[in-house]
């Protein structure tokens, strides 16, 4: 990384090097290098100011969503400028989470409609699925690309072409299918088959749909990328660690469980923190087959529906129940920033 | 950083052939009798969700097939011929075309704009992490930022406008502004992550070819086109490739902030109907679903073109080949 990076940088420092020959003195060096640096400057510092902008841009509706919240809706209406929150108070926060008693006074002077937002639930079903699909998903995943990278069978390399061949899928052409089969699956698994209507017409043939084995169902066993990226990592790995296990007489189980998965402790974890977000972001499946076990980004869509275009919209509830539900990404951004960014790169190349 | 050379390999060089790992190891021959056991899973998971779906879907784009009964009666192509037919059909083809190119070629241009200076000026971490964390939001979320930052009397944009002495612009409930709103909004989204992309790529450029094109005293425009630009072609294409995908797609965004405050996906006047918002209405939503088969049809459609614009991208642009060879 450092080599690649220094290089570019200071290919002008390098040259005079070069050109002057290896005998120049230090001080001599610092001095070509400063004014390679001077003569790059304007360049540079506007390519820094662009760069700047590029990335308050970035950040800045995420604060803006964050400020809003932070606000009294009545002083958001009339001030639909100020940078800082026009009049800060922590309202919005205790009455989208439900926090202690919240009296119709309260509502009215800040400026709030009395939509109910009860968000607690429906973050409570995103970390139910998005944990099962992601716990689900990566070990399944990493069983069957153990296969594909150490395993010898016939047909390996076709079947492992077919696997790819579903990234083309687009998912709302699998959508209609899927909703029918889901909607059709009549094996009860007791505690988490939540028995729901499912949309209006959906007389009481409900099957899996609003329950959690149907949400988590499409995404849980595998997804081509998954099996596709851990294969790659499984490749790498050293035949003779292995072998040394073969002479140990260790199985696959054991190879499998003891050699390969902690070798591979890094892009599993890389694997896991992609499919958390990817899960948590879902929309289309949980909006078609989950109506009433919503997820948060369901839930979030519906309190749009709910905040008229009267003249004095709920901006500052719909924005903390917005920030709210994009909280968890920021944290595990916050804390897991460079892998997920080294990840990306990987994963986005694929 | 190697994990990204490491891909990139990848995509250039075809995966390992058989004849490599059969040369590998005396322990580890085996055959289906185990193999199953590991691929039982993922292969079920792929039966049930991918291929059973995609034969179902296909079916049922033959068929007059409404949603309640998931039973269907086959009428030939009569399901593609009412699509076709169907002026909504084309207006969302129109619309989401408009869609993709001003998102696509937006997105591309900023996005190598903002790779290059990168490559110039930087590879802190830090940098990079803020630039792809508008790509890790919920689209949901993404949508209601921006409903609200572009909303025509309490929204921030149309403030700053008006410093300009610009009127307040209805961006999402103006039927000519709705769709360059939303390809903005999701320009926003992808920009940061598609720069990074190609800033990966570009780390495959050796340096030496920089270092004796400045000895020469190219500009750094000129090295841009003359070392970056063909270099980077194959990465380029692929990047292309999945953008231009998934911006077919694109749907969450609609749902969430399409047609402005207190309108509705594909507000307003249908000039934010897009394919994605098509199919679905047409499965689930118009009639209770009972022409679902037509829904089938047109994402048939939309599967099959996506199909096509793939392998275009990759005959026309020389994908495999990059001039580093």
């Amino acid at each position: 990384m450092s080599n690649v990076s220094n290089t570019a940088a200071t290919a002008v420092a390098l040259d005079d090097e070069l050109i002057e020959g290896a005998a120049s003195s230090k001080k001599r060096k610092q001095r070509k290098a400063g004014s390679g640096n001077k003569q790059m400057t304007l360049g540079r510092a506007a390519a820094w100011a662009v760069l700047t902008v590029v990335m308050i841009a970035s950040l800045f509706p995420v604060y803006w969503a964050l400020r809003t919240a932070l606000s009294n809706n009545n002083a958001i209406i009339q001030d639909t400028g100020t940078l800082y929150p026009p009049e800060l108070t922590g309202f919005n926060f205790q009455r989208v989470f439900g926090w202690g008693e919240i009296t119709q006074e309260q509502i009215v002077a800040a400026g709030a409609n009395d939509v109910q937002f009860d968000i607690w639930s429906p973050l409570r079903v995103s970390l139910i699925t998005s944990t099962l699909i992601t716990l689900g998903q990566v070990f399944f995943c990493a069983m069957s690309a153990y296969a594909f990278a150490r395993l010898k069978f016939k047909g390996r390399d076709v079947v492992f072409t077919i696997f790819l061949s579903a990234l083309m899928v687009p998912p709302i052409f699998a959508l209609i299918p899927n909703l029918l089969l889901i909607r059709d699956m009549q094996i009860d698994l007791g505690i988490f088959a939540i028995d729901m209507g499912w949309l209006p017409f959906a007389d009481d043939k409900t099957g899996w749909t609003s329950t959690y084995p149907g949400l988590v169902a499409p995404y849980i066993l595998m997804t081509p990328f998954a099996i596709f990226f851990l294969r790659q990592f499984f490749i790498g790995i050293s035949k003779e660690v292995e072998e040394a296990a073969v002479l140990d007489g260790a199985g696959h189980l054991r190879r499998f469980f003891q050699v390969i998965l902690p070798m591979a402790a890094a892009p599993i974890f890389t694997l896991a923190l992609i499919t958390y977000v990817n899960s948590w972001n879902e929309f289309l499946w949980p909006f078609t087959a989950g109506k009433n076990l919503e997820v948060i980004t369901v839930a979030l869509n519906d309190f749009r529906a709910q905040t008229p275009g009267t003249t004095r919209p709920d901006w500052s509830g719909l924005m903390t129940a917005t920030f709210i539900a994009g909280a968890p990404i920021l944290i595990l951004f916050a804390v897991l920033g460079r892998k997920v960014v080294d990840s990306i790169q990987f994963s986005g190349i694929k | 950083m190697t994990t990204v050379e490491s891909a990139i390999g990848t995509t250039a060089t075809p995966a390992p052939k058989k004849m490599k790992s059969r040369k590998g190891g005396g322990g580890l021959s085996d055959g289906w009798r185990v193999a199953i056991w590991f691929l039982l899973p993922s292969l079920l998971g792929f039966f049930l969700f991918f291929l059973l779906p995609t034969i179902r879907a296909v079916t049922i784009s033959f068929q007059d097939f409404p949603l309640l009964e998931s039973e269907g009666e086959f009428i030939g192509l009569e399901n593609y011929r009412e699509v076709i037919g169907d002026e909504l059909f084309r207006n969302a083809i129109w619309v989401t075309f408009k869609y993709v190119v001003l998102n696509i070629g937006l997105q591309t241009i900023l996005a190598l704009g903002i790779a290059v200076m990168m490559d110039r000026l930087t590879k802190s971490i830090f940098v990079r992490s803020i630039l792809l964390l508008p790509w890790l939001l919920p689209n949901v979320m993404v949508g209601l930022l921006w409903l609200f930052m572009l909303d025509p009397t309490n929204g921030i944009v149309n403030e700053w406008l008006g410093y300009f002495g610009v009127d307040p612009i209805g961006f999402l409930s103006n039927p000519d502004w709705s769709i360059p709103a939303l390809a903005l909004i999701n320009t926003w989204k992808f920009t940061g992550y598609t720069a990074l992309l190609l800033f990966a790529g570009m780390q495959t450029v050796p340096s030496s070819l920089y270092e004796a094109a400045s000895l020469d005293g190219a500009s750094e425009f000129k090295m841009f086109r003359t070392i970056t630009m063909p270099l980077l072609r194959p990465v380029l294409v692929l990047v292309l490739i999945i953008s231009l995908i998934g911006s077919f797609q694109v749907f969450d965004v609609v749902a969430a902030a399409g047609g402005g405050l207190g309108g509705n996906p594909g507000d307003p006047l249908n000039s934010t109907r897009v394919l994605y918002l098509y199919i679905y209405d047409k499965a689930f939503v118009d009639s209770f679903g009972k022409r679902a088969g037509q829904g089938a049809a047109a994402a048939t459609l939309l599967m099959l073109g996506l199909m096509v614009i793939t392998i275009i991208q990759l005959r026309v642009s020389r994908a495999g080949e990059s001039d580093l060879a």
